[in-house]
């Protein structure tokens, strides 16, 4: 990326850091659903796109879930998906983890874990933060 | 929800008439959508109406075009991999067109 980039020249647009934050369980609220798809609809405007799992957001990226009961999609398979999308920045918070008795091994992509304060660097260093 | 009738069974779709149901889907149906999107299914448009819905059964969501294209490239060649190929066999976009005949919903991130 030069200086000279900007979104006047080129065709090409500014590539901002965005990061989404998911918080919550997978069900039970719509927020994880239509926060994926926020990610994926992003994934067409070329953009530095990172996803955060912290808090009960975890538990959206367990294998083998089975909504059957509940009667809703099981859309955890979307986020096998999201690589296509090349979105390959996925963080999860360690202590978020930890307090689920969670480890990588449990979730249905690979992901990044960061302790806390790493995750704090990172949110730091980005344009926007999207918090769900 | 407005109904549509195909070989002697009725089927839900949305205003823009995409299935509702995905379970409900079948080649008559697809034959049915096919013909209101105007399309003349050949075996290469099966082949790309099977892939979406193969792709749907592992991701559970519709893939966006530029998405759609990467992942036959890999799967069937860059040959079959490409926006002319796919445009030439459904005009009015693949995701669109293709997504509907397989039943599928329209593409997230479909913009």
């Amino acid at each position: 990326m030069s200086d000279m980039m900007d979104d006047m020249e080129g065709g090409e647009g500014v590539v901002k850091k965005f990061m989404f934050v998911n918080r919550k369980a997978p069900h039970g609220t719509i927020y994880a659903l239509e926060g994926l798809e926020v990610v994926l609809v992003s994934a067409a405007f070329d953009q530095d796109v990172s996803m955060v799992f912290a808090d009960d957001g975890v538990y959206e990226l367990i294998k083998g879930m089975n909504t059957k009961g509940i009667e809703v999609k099981d859309f955890s398979k979307t986020y096998r998906a999201l690589d296509g999308y090349d979105i390959e920045k996925l963080y999860v918070e360690k202590a978020s983890m930890d307090a689920r008795g969670l480890t990588e091994a449990d979730l249905i992509v690979d992901v990044t874990v960061l302790d806390s304060a790493e995750m704090a660097n990172l949110m730091a260093e980005q344009d926007v933060v999207i918090s769900y | 929800m407005p109904m549509v009738e195909v070989a002697g069974k009725s089927f839900e779709v949305d205003e823009e008439g995409y299935l509702t149901n995905l379970a409900d889907w079948n080649q008559d149906i697809a034959g049915y959508l096919a013909q209101e999107e105007k399309v003349e299914m050949t075996d290469s448009h099966w082949e790309v109406v099977n892939f979406l819905r193969e792709y749907y059964d592992e991701y559970q969501i519709a893939p966006a075009v530029r998405v759609l294209t990467k992942a036959i490239s890999k799967k069937l060649g860059a040959d079959k991999g490409n926006n002319k190929y796919l445009y030439e066999l459904f005009p009015y976009g693949p995701a669109k067109q293709a997504c509907k005949i397989a039943g599928l919903p329209k593409p997230t991130g479909c913009i």
